[in-house]
């Protein structure tokens, strides 16, 4: 039996069980590497057994050029994490208007968030990368520069947004009844009901498909390559290029950023999971 | 069809300025007919490899061999937690450079198109959830039926077969719905190795006709509908497979 929960307070024995670490399966990492090396050694292989005259190996081209990979791969990250502020940020604001008594807000909501759940990545990506402007007209007189990343964070953010609007909603009204009629009878007022009550007990609820679509968002980045942001797959491919285009060297890149994104999101995704069992067995 | 709404769209362009030129230029509108029906058909193909695969894997995981259920779990992780872009790139430009090359007379072809690819790369995506999806249908199968099938003397594939499966995929139905509306808008991600669908041909049309703001709202009308009808189909086949007893 364990020892009840106490609301808002944080339990740092319980938020350090869910470190990731415990749960990692070795093999998985031991596989890939292993899919790795393989392809590499068959990469070399084939280059050797074609004339032999190539200026270097596939292995040593990749080791050549990982930290530029790796540069564009804090992009990757850097991008990810600011989109997912924006959207978490809009999401609840979205996600309560969808709530909203009066049907002027909340229609509007519901379809903004059912536009946007409803269309692929690629077209909103295309979207705001075409239309939004390049440069703002600051009122202060001055110009904001829109950079080409700044844009598609923007652009990634509006899909998870909707997303997260809808988790909003459906924590707040899984909510019983009970809590905002009690909220009530203490002469709570509507906001306060919510700010107090209902929130605080939503987050719990939210937190594992809010990680969930944060590895989503992650997955999501490497979109931005196909207009131009220089991130890790635009660079692997800029790389690939520089090398000399050669075509045995696709496999080893390509598998490597499977791979580096493979050791970001799976440990995220098995946090996941555990947090999900925690809350489930407590509820 | 084109006849009848080619002078009105014409009179919009010439008088309002708003160029949806696939509806009134021959070229165009079968430029866009196609891309249409190529969208379709990657979209189809693709969710019929992933419930294959799927259905088969979620066998696999009820296997009493640890290796089968580990190649498959290792197979789940392995495209569920990487992006399903690099995974298009690696198996169109990583595998297909190992593929043989067929002689067109004078030329040469690849004999795995970037359509077959991007089914392939797709269908093995969206599956890898799917697996997922059933193994928790089939999970939450009451064990009393596959017992009661057993003492039938049902061997172990037609107790899956006739009587787990059915069961399982009503159970999963909602969470496949979902899976299924995400894979047919991933599917727009076939662009990137130049599958003919709805977004590169509307991508081509308003590269060469500068019209972009409309060829957006047609491409986000496009998916709007598209993923409208699977959802509303799968909510049409959940009502229908409903059995009175399971579910609410």
């Amino acid at each position: 039996m364990k020892a009840p929960v106490k609301a808002f307070r944080i339990d740092v024995e319980a938020v350090s069980s869910f470190l990731p670490s415990r749960a990692l399966r070795g093999w998985h990492g031991i596989l890939l590497l292993a899919l790795l090396l393989t392809s590499l050694a068959i990469a070399t292989a084939h280059a050797q057994s074609g004339g032999g005259t190539g200026p270097q190996s596939p292995l040593a081209t990749l080791i050549e050029w990982i930290p530029f990979i790796l540069r564009g791969f804090l992009l990757n990250l850097g991008m990810s994490f600011l989109a997912m502020a924006i959207a978490t940020v809009l999401g609840i604001g979205l996600g309560l208007l969808q709530l909203s008594r009066t049907r002027f807000l909340s229609v509007p909501a519901w379809l903004v968030t059912h536009l946007f759940r409803n269309s692929p990545w690629l077209v909103i990506l295309f979207v705001v990368m075409l239309l939004v402007p390049f440069e703002l007209q600051l009122p202060g007189g001055g110009t904001f520069v829109m950079s080409d990343w700044l844009k598609a964070t923007f652009a990634f953010s509006l899909p998870v947004m909707a997303n997260l609007s809808e988790i909003v909603r459906g924590a707040i009204v899984s909510i019983p009844k009970g809590q905002w009629e009690s909220a009530e009878s203490l002469a709570f007022t509507h906001g306060q009901t919510l700010r107090w009550i209902i929130l605080p007990q939503c987050v719990k609820r939210a937190i594992p498909p809010w990680m969930n679509w944060y590895a989503l968002l992650a997955m999501a980045t490497p979109m931005a390559s196909i207009l131009g942001v220089r991130e890790a797959v635009g660079n692997a491919q800029a790389a690939m290029e520089a090398a000399g285009a050669r075509p045995e060297l696709l496999v080893p890149f390509y598998l490597f950023l499977l791979l580096l994104f493979f050791a970001y999101i799976y440990p995220i995704s098995i946090w996941t999971r555990m947090i999900e069992r925690k809350y489930a067995v407590e509820s | 069809m084109f006849e009848l709404i080619a002078p009105i769209f014409q009179r919009l362009a010439d008088e309002t300025g708003w160029n949806f030129i696939i509806f009134y230029d021959r070229y165009e509108y079968d430029r866009f007919v196609t891309g249409i029906s190529i969208s379709l058909q990657l979209i189809l193909w693709s969710i019929l490899l992933s419930l294959v695969i799927g259905v088969l894997g979620a066998w696999v995981q009820t296997a009493r061999s640890a290796l089968l259920r580990g190649i498959v779990d290792g197979y789940i992780q392995l495209f569920r937690n990487t992006p399903p872009l690099i995974q298009l790139l690696f198996f169109y430009f990583g595998l297909g450079a190992f593929t043989p090359q067929v002689d067109m007379g004078g030329y040469y072809e690849p004999m795995i198109s970037s359509f077959t690819w991007a089914v392939l790369s797709l269908g093995i995506f969206g599956g890898a959830f799917n697996v997922e999806i059933f193994r928790s249908g089939i999970e939450a199968v009451p064990k009393a039926t596959a017992e009661a099938a057993e003492s039938l003397c049902f061997s172990s594939w037609q107790t899956y077969a006739y009587v787990t499966l059915p069961l399982a995929f009503r159970i999963s139905l909602p969470a496949l719905t979902n899976n299924l509306v995400s894979l047919a808008k991933t599917t727009s991600l076939a662009y990137v190795i130049s599958v003919p669908e709805m977004t590169y041909t509307l991508n081509q049309v308003w590269s060469d006709n500068i019209n972009v703001p409309e060829m957006m709202v047609v491409l986000f009308l496009f998916y709007v509908v598209v993923v409208s009808l699977i959802a509303a189909g799968l909510h049409v086949l959940e009502k229908r497979l409903a059995l009175p007893g399971y579910g609410r």
